[in-house]
């Protein structure tokens, strides 16, 4: 396995950078969500808000509902009450979707079997919009430890790799607000690492990131905690 | 705004290309459904000739309803779909153009190879233009219609046998106008207010499906 390598990494991230800051000055927040599944009430009159540079973790027991409220932060499913706003308005009727102002990772990974690993990230931009970009894409893929795997149908690829592919692309979408549900499951130390400074540098040009893990890994910058259950 | 819908029927056809069984299998179906008939009915031209229409209608509304579950499960089961929730597009024209590559897939092959069905039924070349014609409107309207299904089935046990129970009924208007048309021309009158009728049908559907579609997509996977 190659090593990361650092150097391609800064050059990507400021392409990306330039789209971003668009969207990057309005604020998120839920107010007094609750959801249930099936008659079991998960939460209810949750409320936070998350402002830009900001990262909000969010923790608690197996079953305490973290990804359901991640689905319905990102639009994905409704809430039993409440709202989520993105600025002023509510995020579902945001103009071109949720989608438009953030990226969603959850616990499938929402690759193509059949098609490479750059195949896959690349209808992944195309789909959201964006340009191409070939070289930052294989930037990406390098400095998550993936060079030399690009061209390999992804079925070939072990589960690690696998999510390491869908973590390029989701760090690829120039989205203000990344949500992440258990990224650090299958990855190796090394990857944690990039993936660590990639959520800093995000934070450092006014991105947010909500994210869900059991593991504690340290990010330098503006971190919230909310705790389920 | 066409460069997401773009991506997205290129992704759909590329992965239809490298795995071609699927689109095969259909096709095989309708060949294998309509050549059975001759050998369960009979040789006898004349009443073959008769029979026509409907068996070759019958058999690709069977087809096209063998490859409904995959138009969407695949993208369910890998989490693709979900993603595609989270684009920024209406989520209508990304059905549409989900279908839209189905219908290349599945139903454009149904239409190239039936004239030489219709000729192993003893059909003749007036007959068979009317037929690839009506079938060139119609599919879209199988296809349309079944998404629908397709979508409200997404993630249930045994959704194939669904889909049908579900479809199938949905699926008698343009399997009357379709076989009626050549009906019409083998007996001498013209085809033409069949014909209108099933592009009146597909023009409808093509509006209205892949917004119920879409809904039914959202609400299967909240």
């Amino acid at each position: 396995m190659p090593a990361p390598k650092a150097t391609n990494h800064p050059e990507s991230k400021e392409n990306v950078n330039a789209e971003l800051s668009g969207m990057a000055d309005r604020g998120f927040r839920a107010v007094d969500l609750a959801a249930e599944r099936g008659e079991r009430l998960l939460f209810e009159h949750l409320e936070f808000q998350l402002s830009p540079g900001q990262l909000l973790q969010v923790s608690g027991r197996n079953g305490c509902g973290k990804t359901s409220l991640l689905r319905i932060l990102s639009g994905l499913s409704r809430p039993t009450a409440g709202e989520v706003y993105w600025g002023e308005e509510p995020i579902r009727s945001v103009d071109g979707g949720t989608g438009s102002c953030l990226g969603y990772l959850g616990h499938q990974n929402a690759l193509k079997e059949d098609m490479t690993a750059e195949e896959n990230i690349l209808i992944a931009r195309g789909l959201g919009g964006d340009r191409p970009e070939r070289e930052a894409v294989l930037a990406m893929l390098g400095s998550l430890g993936l060079a030399g795997y690009e061209d390999l149908p992804v079925r070939f690829l072990s589960q690690g790799q696998k999510r390491r592919v869908a973590l390029a692309r989701l760090l690829l979408q120039p989205r203000a607000l990344l949500i992440l549900d258990e990224p650090y499951a299958a990855l190796d130390v090394q990857v944690i690492e990039v993936l660590r400074s990639a959520i800093e540098a995000h934070l450092a040009r006014k991105g947010m990131i909500i994210i869900t893990t059991h593991q504690a890994v340290d990010i330098d910058g503006d971190c919230r905690n909310l705790h389920l259950g | 705004m066409f460069r997401p819908l773009l991506a997205l029927l290129r992704r759909d056809l590329t992965l239809a290309l490298r795995r071609p069984q699927d689109a095969l299998t259909v096709v095989g179906f309708f060949v294998v459904v309509v050549a059975l008939f001759p050998l369960g009915i009979g040789p006898d031209p004349e009443f073959l000739r008769s029979l026509a229409p409907g068996v070759l209608w019958v058999a690709a509304l069977l087809a096209v309803m063998l490859s409904l579950e995959r138009l969407f499960s695949d993208d369910y089961r890998d989490g693709t779909l979900e993603q595609l929730l989270l684009v920024p597009e209406p989520m209508g024209l990304l059905v549409l153009t989900k279908i839209f590559a189905h219908w290349l897939i599945t139903g454009l092959p149904l239409v190239l190879i039936s004239p030489l069905l219709a000729i192993q039924l003893n059909l003749r070349p007036d007959e068979i233009a009317i037929l690839m014609l009506a079938l060139l409107i119609g599919t879209p309207i199988l296809s349309l219609i079944g998404a629908i299904g397709a979508a409200l089935t997404l993630g249930l046990r045994g959704g194939g046998v669904l889909i049908a129970l579900l479809i199938l009924p949905l699926y008698a208007p343009p399997l009357i106008l379709g076989a009626g048309a050549v009906d019409a021309v083998m007996h001498g009158s013209s085809a033409q207010a069949h014909l209108s009728l099933l592009g009146a049908m597909m023009v409808f559907a093509l509006f209205a499906t892949p917004w119920a579609t879409a809904a039914a997509v959202r609400i299967m996977l909240d």
